[in-house]
Parts: C-alpha cells; sequence; structure tokens
C-alpha cells in the first residue's frame, strides 16, 4: 500500500471504531423500520430467538452489561472481527502482483 | 431508556423454513460466485479498502437513527461499497457483515441468515448498483455526477429490498396477513430511511473522492482533473 493509501485505511479505521466504540450509545433506541412494520402488520410475535442469543456479545453488549463501556467494548470487537473477515476474504481473492498491472 | 443497539434484521421466525433455504441456496450461490467474480475488482490496493469498507458498514449499520415519530432506520450500505469497492467485492462484504451479526451479536436470525444475504448483500446491491451505472451513464462525469447517481441508488435500494422481504412475507410469512397491509407498513417507513442512507452514502463516498478519488471503484473513467475540478468534461483516462 502506498503511504496516502495507508493513511486513508488508518483514518478509515480509526472513524469505524470511534463510530461503533462511542457513537453507537447514542444511536436511537426506537424501534427500527422493520420491527416497528412488522408490529404494525401483526406479525412480530413470530419472531423467534436466534440461536446465537446467548452469545457473550448478543444484543451488542459485553455480558449482557448495559453501560457504555459495555456496549462500546461490543462495537469495537465487532469493527475488528468484520475486518479481519472481509479483509481476509478479499486479499485471498485478490489478484496478485502489482496494482493495475494484473 | 439504555440506548443499547437494536439493529434488527430479519429474525428466525418470520419467514417458514422452505422459503429460508431457498433464500439460503441464493446466498450460497451468490457468494460462491462472488468470490469467483470479485477478483477482477481487488488487488494489492484495493483488498484492504474492502475490508475497511466492510468494517465501516459494521459501524456504520449500529448507528440507527431516527425517522419519523417513534421509528428508526440505519445504513445498509449495499450502494456505499457497491461504489467504493465494486459490485462483486460488495456481496462479499456486506455478507461477512451480515456473518458477524449474526453470528456474534444474534442480530438477524441464523435460519434468516440466507434471507438478509439475499435483501442486503444480493438485492440491495444489484438494485442499486443497477441504479448508479444507469444513472451514472448520463449524468455528467463529474463529481456531482457521481455522488448524484450514488444518492439516488442508495435511496432506492433501501424501499427495494423492504418491498423484496414483503415479496418474501406473501411467499413464507409466518402468519398469513393481506400482501397490502404488509406492504404499506413496510414502505412507508424505508422511504425515509432510505434519505438516511442516501445522505450517508453520498457524505462517505464524497470524502473519499477528495482524498483518493482513484481508488472510487465507480468513479473510475473520471479523468481526475474531472473528479477535482468539477464542470469539467473527462476526456482523457490516464492508464496507470
Amino acid at each position: 500500500m502506498t503511504r496516502r493509501g495507508r493513511t486513508l485505511w488508518i483514518v478509515g479505521v480509526t472513524v469505524a471504531l470511534v463510530v461503533a466504540g462511542v457513537v453507537s450509545w447514542y444511536a436511537s433506541s426506537s424501534p427500527d423500520g422493520l420491527e416497528w412494520a412488522a408490529e404494525r402488520a401483526g406479525f412480530a410475535h413470530t419472531a423467534e430467538d436466534s440461536a446465537a442469543a446467548g452469545s457473550p456479545l448478543a444484543d451488542y453488549l459485553w455480558n449482557g452489561e448495559e453501560n457504555r463501556l459495555s456496549a462500546g467494548a461490543a462495537g469495537i470487537v465487532g469493527v475488528l472481527v468484520t475486518l479481519g473477515l472481509a479483509g481476509g476474504v478479499t486479499w485471498l481473492v485478490r489478484r496478485r502482483g502489482v496494482p493495475g498491472q494484473g | 431508556m439504555c440506548n443499547k443497539v437494536d439493529v434488527v434484521h430479519v429474525p428466525d421466525g418470520f419467514l417458514d423454513v422452505p422459503t429460508s433455504v431457498a433464500t439460503g441456496a441464493l446466498a450460497a450461490g451468490t457468494v460462491a460466485l462472488a468470490l469467483r467474480k470479485a477478483r477482477t475488482e481487488l488487488d494489492d490496493l484495493t483488498a484492504p479498502l474492502a475490508g475497511l469498507t466492510a468494517a465501516f458498514v459494521f459501524a456504520g449499520q449500529m448507528i440507527n437513527f431516527p425517522v419519523a415519530a417513534g421509528t428508526s432506520g440505519h445504513l445498509i450500505g449495499a450502494v456505499l461499497t457497491a461504489v467504493l469497492v465494486g459490485p462483486w467485492t460488495a456481496v462479499l462484504c456486506m455478507t461477512a457483515v451480515l456473518l458477524v451479526q449474526a453470528v456474534l451479536f444474534a442480530d438477524g436470525g441464523l435460519t434468516a441468515l440466507g434471507t438478509n444475504v439475499t435483501l442486503m448483500a444480493l438485492l440491495a446491491v444489484v438494485v442499486g448498483y443497477g441504479v448508479f451505472r444507469g444513472l451514472a451513464a448520463v449524468l455528467p462525469r463529474t463529481r456531482t455526477g457521481v455522488l448524484t447517481a450514488a444518492g439516488v441508488a442508495a435511496f432506492l435500494s433501501v424501499p427495494a429490498a423492504a418491498l423484496t422481504f414483503v415479496g418474501l412475507f406473501a411467499l413464507g410469512g409466518a402468519v398469513d396477513l393481506p400482501l397490502g397491509t404488509v406492504a404499506s407498513a413496510m414502505t412507508g417507513v424505508h422511504l425515509l430511511i432510505g434519505l438516511g442512507e442516501a445522505a450517508i452514502t453520498v457524505t462517505i463516498i464524497g470524502a473519499v473522492l477528495a482524498v483518493r478519488p482513484d481508488l472510487v471503484h465507480g468513479a473510475r473513467g473520471l479523468g481526475s482533473a474531472a473528479v477535482l475540478e468539477d464542470r469539467r468534461p473527462a476526456t482523457v483516462e490516464v492508464p496507470r
């Protein structure tokens, strides 16, 4: 990666970490559009708990603790895992060699 | 009231098993194809950007913004990702986000993962990127043209995904409801959410265009002069 590319990448990851780790606490807690529509149309009750509901990060909280630190930690873990997964997969399938000559 | 994040993708239970199996098969096939096709979009320079974009979409989806009274919406990010890193790569990035959310955060059901991938990693990308390319072809080849096309595409991608869910619910919803009831409940709120989607998409693509226009997949073919200085038509494509 070029130096400017690296700068963009570092700035981008930092912004994502701040958004997920800090800003997310201030997100609206009103029902989401789908949830709201499901209530209104009358099928919200058909939702079932996910098999992953017991995950230590379920509901974007660390061990279910409803505080800023827990929510921030969950968000940061999510950003890093997503970065690793998507970055890893795309790195593996990329064209090898010098950019622009593939 | 705690402000815990409540993103809410399609949970388990909304759709019956055959429908979930069908969307799961469609999603798996799409991802398999994308793993082959994304190669043309990814190199040493763009692959790290793809990972970053996915991480950014994960973070962005945590931010529920208020729409009409008592409702909220969040970014999907399909058009944002497709315009930044290319549509096949967007399928992979969006799927990675949805997989992490479903498995680690219990957001979106596990049996509904195929449905969520179909709606947000496939449908929203296909419709959104299709609209983007269609508009970009007729709009001026400038920074404003690219951003306008991306904004309209992002806006439309949200009701398109919502209406596709309505279609799936009509085929295999857990309860029998009149199609119109589900459609009318879903459409209005998702049109509003689409406005937020467009605003976020345009802001972020605009920021990347300002610093690294060469890295924006959907802006390829714009001469760099045309990107930086609006109004000037792109005449020369500089080979790298």
